[in-house]
C-alpha cells in the first residue's frame, strides 16, 4: 500500500527539471504529487521524513545487474539481488539474461517479472537475449520478448561473433526503438585471458586480455550501427581506444551510448599482484591510463551511465585460483559510495551523477523513470554525503560477498531508498 | 667425512621466511643465503661415500610432493633433497586424487595438512596457486616448484649457483635467456633475481613471444640472437613452451631453429669462456644442438647437481625457520 510521504528540507537534485535546491517533497499514491507545496496540501496524515543535510534524487538505476536467477540461486536470487540493489540506492535495476536457461524465452522473462513482483523490493527490469540459448546462431524471438516485459537485449557474457547477425540484430531491433547492448570482446584475441594485457600481466605470467580485443569489437559494432541507424549501447567499456571511437561515433551521429562500471573508474590491473579472484573480472581492471580515459569520457559526455555489472559468484567458485576463478564483482552497495568519492573532490557534479546513475539508464532501456516530476513513479533514492561507514563482509545483503571493496571505508550513502512511494530501505 | 646435525650446524637466523614462493620477494641477501647453504650442500652431496651424501637435518620431518602439473626432474629433485636431509617424502598423485573429483586447491591442501605435515613442494599451472596455498595453510611450509608462467624460484636459484660459481659475482654480467620467455616461469625468476643482483639481463626472441614491457624492468630487449652473441656472458635456453601456447608463435620449428638454436657456429661468435644453461627437459636441435649441449661450455648437468644443492637449501632453511617459531610459541 503506497504511503503518503513527504520529504522535508532535502537538496532535491533533479536536472530533468534543472532543479538542484533545498526542497521539500510530496509522495502521494506511488505518484510525485509535488515539489515544494503549499503548506495546506500536505495531507495531515502524510509521513514526515526529515532529509535536512541529505540529498533528494530520482530513483537511482543499475542497468546492469546479474541476478543469477535462474540457474545459479547459490549465488544470488532475484529477491535477494534487489534487497542488495535497494541497500545501495537503487530503485530500478535491469538484469542481463545470461542465466540458465538463459533469458531467451517470453516464460522466462515472464519468470523474472514474476520474481520481482513477489519480491516487492526494487523494480527489475529484464534484458533478453539477442540470440536463441546466447550461441550467436539465431536471433531470438525478440518481438515477442520485448512485448513480455524486456527492455532491451543482451548476449552479455559474450560477443556476436558473427558479424552479419549482429547486423541484423541491430536492423530487427531498431524496429522497436530498443537498444542492442553489447559485451564487446573479441574471443580469439582475449582467449583465456586472465587479467589485463600490460606491464603488470607480463611481470605475473598471467595470460592478458588485450584493450584491443574491446576495441575491434566496438570499432565494428559502431560501423554496423552507423550503417544501420540503429541504436547501440556499449556495455562496461573499459579501455581508452574503445572511448575514442565512442567518441568520435557520437560527434558524427552515430545512435550508440556507453556505461563503465565503478571498478573501471577505481582500480588498475597493479591490483592483480595480490592474486587474488575478487579483482578478477571481465573487462579485466586495466592500467591507469585507461582508468583516467573512463574517467575522461565519463566527465565530457562519451559515457552516459554508470552501471555495476553486479555479478555474483559463491565463495566455492571464486575463491580459487586466479586462472579458474569465475569474471566479476559484486557492486550493488558500493556505487553510491564510489561515486560520491568523484562528487566530493569535484571532478562529478551531484547533477552528473543523476544523470549518470538514473536519467540516462531510463533513456537508454526506454523506462519512464528518473525524474522527479509531477505524476512520475515515486521512486526516490535519499542520500548522506557525510555518513562515514566501513563497508565489512558482514554488512553485505547480496548473497555472494565477491567484493574487493571489503574493509574499505567510505564517507557517503544512500540511507532511504523509495519505491513506488513506499519506503523500501531505510537504514537504522 | 660424516656429518652431523651437530657439525653441520644450525640454519642461519637470518633467514626467516617460511615459504619460498618466487625470487621476486626475496632480498640480495636472502638469494645470498641460499646459493651460500646451497654451496656447502653441493660439496656434502658430491662426497663420494654413500652415508656421507646424506645429512638427516630435516629428521622426523614430512614433506609432500604436491604437483599438479607432469614433472619428473623437478619431483625427483625435490625428493631427492628431502631424503638426502632426513625427511619423509611423499608424492601426492594429483591426477588420482580428489582433484579429479571436483575438489578444491584449497579444500585438498586442508585435508594433506591435517594428516600432519611440516612442508608442501607444489608445481601448479596457475600463477599465484602456492601463494594461495600459503594463505590458507598454517604452520606449513609452502615451497613454490613452479606456477604457471610466474616463478619457479629453486630453478632460478640453481641457474644463480651455477652462474656464480663460474662468475664469483653477478655485477654486471651480460646474461641472455633465449626463446619463449612470454611462457618461462624461468625467465621470470631468472629476470627478477638477476635484476636486484646488478647483472644485465638480456631477453631475446621472436617478437611474439616477448613483451615490450620488459623495457620497462630494465630488460634488454633482442629479436636477433646474432647480434647479442658477442657480448653474452651467460647464454639461458629455454624451451619452447607448446603447452602453454594458444596459437603457435611462430611458423615452424624449422624456422625457429634457424633463427634461435645454439650451434657450434653462433658458439664459435661467442665469448671465449661464455656460458650455456638450459632448464631442461632440453629440445636438442630446437633451442639447442646436441654438440653444443654436449660441449665444454655446456654446463646443464653441472645444473641438476646444483639443482639437489639448492632444493637442499631451500628445504632446511624454510622448515628451521617454521620449526624457530613453533618452539618459541
Amino acid at each position: 500500500m503506497a504511503q503518503t510521504l513527504y520529504i522535508e528540507n532535502g537538496r532535491i537534485v533533479d536536472p530533468t527539471q534543472n532543479l538542484d535546491k533545498i526542497a521539500n517533497l510530496l509522495l502521494i499514491d506511488g505518484k510525485v504529487a509535488a515539489i515544494s507545496p503549499s503548506a495546506d496540501s500536505v495531507p495531515s496524515d502524510a509521513q514526515r521524513i526529515d532529509a535536512t543535510g541529505l540529498v533528494v534524487t530520482p530513483g537511482l538505476i543499475d542497468m546492469h545487474a546479474h541476478l543469477r536467477e535462474p540457474g545459479y540461486e547459490e549465488a544470488e536470487t532475484v529477491a535477494s539481488g534487489a534487497r542488495a540493489a535497494l541497500t545501495g540506492g537503487f530503485t530500478s535495476i535491469a538484469c542481463p539474461p545470461n542465466t540458465s536457461p538463459a533469458l531467451d524465452t517470453q516464460a522466462n522473462v515472464a519468470l523474472i517479472r514474476e520474481l520481482a513482483a513477489r519480491a516487492r523490493m526494487c523494480n527489475v527490469f529484464p534484458i533478453c537475449c539477442i540470440s536463441k540459448g546466447r550461441k550467436g546462431e539465431e536471433l531470438a524471438e525478440l518481438g515477442l520478448l520485448f512485448e513480455s516485459g524486456a527492455v532491451a537485449c543482451s548476449d552479455d557474457g559474450s560477443s556476436i561473433e558473427n558479424d552479419e547477425l549482429m547486423k541484423r540484430a541491430l536492423q530487427y531491433c531498431k524496429m522497436f526503438d530498443k537498444a542492442v547492448l553489447c559485451h564487446e570482446e573479441s574471443v580469439e584475441l582475449a582467449k583465456d585471458g586472465v587479467m589485463h594485457e600490460g606491464r603488470v600481466s607480463n611481470i605475473l605470467g598471467l595470460r592478458g586480455i588485450p584493450a584491443e580485443a574491446e576495441g575491434v569489437m566496438v570499432s565494428r559494432d559502431i560501423a554496423l550501427a552507423e550503417s544501420v541507424g540503429a541504436r547501440l549501447h556499449i556495455m562496461h567499456v573499459s579501455s581508452a581506444g574503445a572511448i575514442a571511437s565512442i567518441r568520435r561515433a557520437k560527434a558524427r551521429g552515430v545512435r550508440v551510448t556507453a556505461e563503465v562500471t565503478p571498478h573501471h573508474l577505481t582500480l588498475t590491473d597493479e591490483e592483480l599482484r595480490s592474486f587474488d579472484s575478487n579483482f578478477k573480472m571481465n573487462p579485466p581492471l586495466r592500467s591507469q591510463e585507461h582508468v583516467d580515459a573512463c574517467i575522461e569520457g565519463l566527465l565530457d559526455g562519451t559515457i552516459d551511465a554508470i552501471a555495476t555489472d553486479h555479478a555474483p559468484h559463491s565463495a566455492e567458485k571464486k575463491e580459487r585460483e586466479i586462472n579458474i576463478a569465475p569474471f566479476g564483482i559484486i557492486g550493488l552497495e558500493t556505487a553510491v559510495p564510489l561515486i560520491l568519492d568523484f562528487v566530493a573532490d569535484g571532478r562529478l557534479t551531484w547533477a552528473q551523477l543523476v544523470e549518470k546513475m538514473a536519467i540516462n539508464p531510463a533513456k537508454i532501456l526506454g523506462i519512464a523513470k528518473g525524474t522527479l516530476q509531477a505524476g512520475a513513479d515515486a521512486d526516490v533514492t535519499i542520500i548522506d554525503p557525510n555518513r562515514q561507514w566501513t563497508y565489512t563482509k558482514e554488512s553485505i545483503v547480496s548473497k555472494s560477498k565477491n567484493s574487493p571493496y571489503i574493509g574499505r571505508n567510505f564517507k557517503g550513502r544512500a540511507v532511504i531508498t523509495i519505491v513506488d512511494g513506499e519506503i523500501r530501505y531505510k537504514l537504522d | 667425512m660424516l656429518y652431523t646435525p651437530a657439525n653441520w650446524g644450525s640454519a642461519p637466523l637470518e633467514w626467516t621466511r617460511e615459504h619460498l614462493l618466487g625470487l621476486a620477494d626475496l632480498s640480495v641477501e636472502e638469494i645470498t643465503i641460499i646459493l651460500d647453504q646451497a654451496q656447502r650442500f653441493r660439496s656434502c652431496i658430491l662426497e663420494s661415500s654413500e652415508n656421507s651424501r646424506a645429512i638427516p637435518l630435516l629428521a622426523g620431518k614430512t614433506i609432500v610432493n604436491l604437483f599438479f602439473e607432469n614433472s619428473t626432474r623437478t619431483k625427483t629433485s625435490f625428493g631427492l633433497a628431502g631424503r638426502r636431509l632426513g625427511a619423509n617424502v611423499v608424492d601426492f598423485a594429483s591426477s588420482t586424487s580428489s582433484l579429479s573429483k571436483g575438489e578444491t586447491l584449497i579444500d585438498t591442501a586442508k585435508n594433506i595438512q591435517a594428516m600432519g605435515l611440516d612442508a608442501i613442494v607444489m608445481r601448479h599451472s596457475c600463477p599465484g596457486a602456492p601463494k594461495l596455498l600459503a594463505s590458507r595453510l598454517k604452520d606449513c611450509v609452502v615451497v613454490n616448484a613452479g606456477d604457471g608462467a610466474y616463478e619457479h624460484p629453486t630453478q632460478g636459484l640453481l641457474d644463480l649457483l651455477t652462474i656464480r660459481r663460474r662468475f664469483g659475482s653477478f655485477k654486471d654480467l651480460t646474461v641472455a635467456l633465449v626463446g619463449d620467455i612470454a611462457h618461462s616461469r624461468v625467465a621470470r625468476s631468472n629476470i627478477f633475481a638477476l635484476l636486484k643482483l646488478g647483472a644485465k639481463p638480456i631477453v631475446c626472441g621472436p617478437s611474439t613471444l616477448i613483451s615490450p614491457y620488459w623495457r620497462e624492468l630494465g630488460v634488454e630487449i633482442s629479436y636477433s640472437l646474432d647480434d647479442i652473441l658477442p657480448r653474452v656472458d651467460v647464454f639461458n635456453l629455454l624451451r619452447i613452451q607448446f603447452e602453454r601456447q594458444v596459437t603457435r608463435p611462430f611458423p615452424s620449428i624449422r624456422e625457429y631453429a634457424r633463427l634461435y638454436a645454439m650451434d657450434a657456429d653462433r658458439l664459435a661468435r661467442c665469448k671465449k669462456d661464455v656460458l650455456i644453461l638450459a632448464p631442461g627437459p632440453i629440445n636438442r636441435g630446437v633451442e639447442i644442438t646436441p654438440d653444443v649441449a654436449d660441449g665444454p661450455h655446456s654446463a646443464i648437468l653441472d645444473q641438476v647437481t646444483n639443482g639437489i644443492a639448492t632444493r637442499m637449501a631451500t628445504l632446511w632453511l624454510t622448515i628451521s625457520a617454521m620449526s624457530r617459531r613453533l618452539a618459541a610459541r
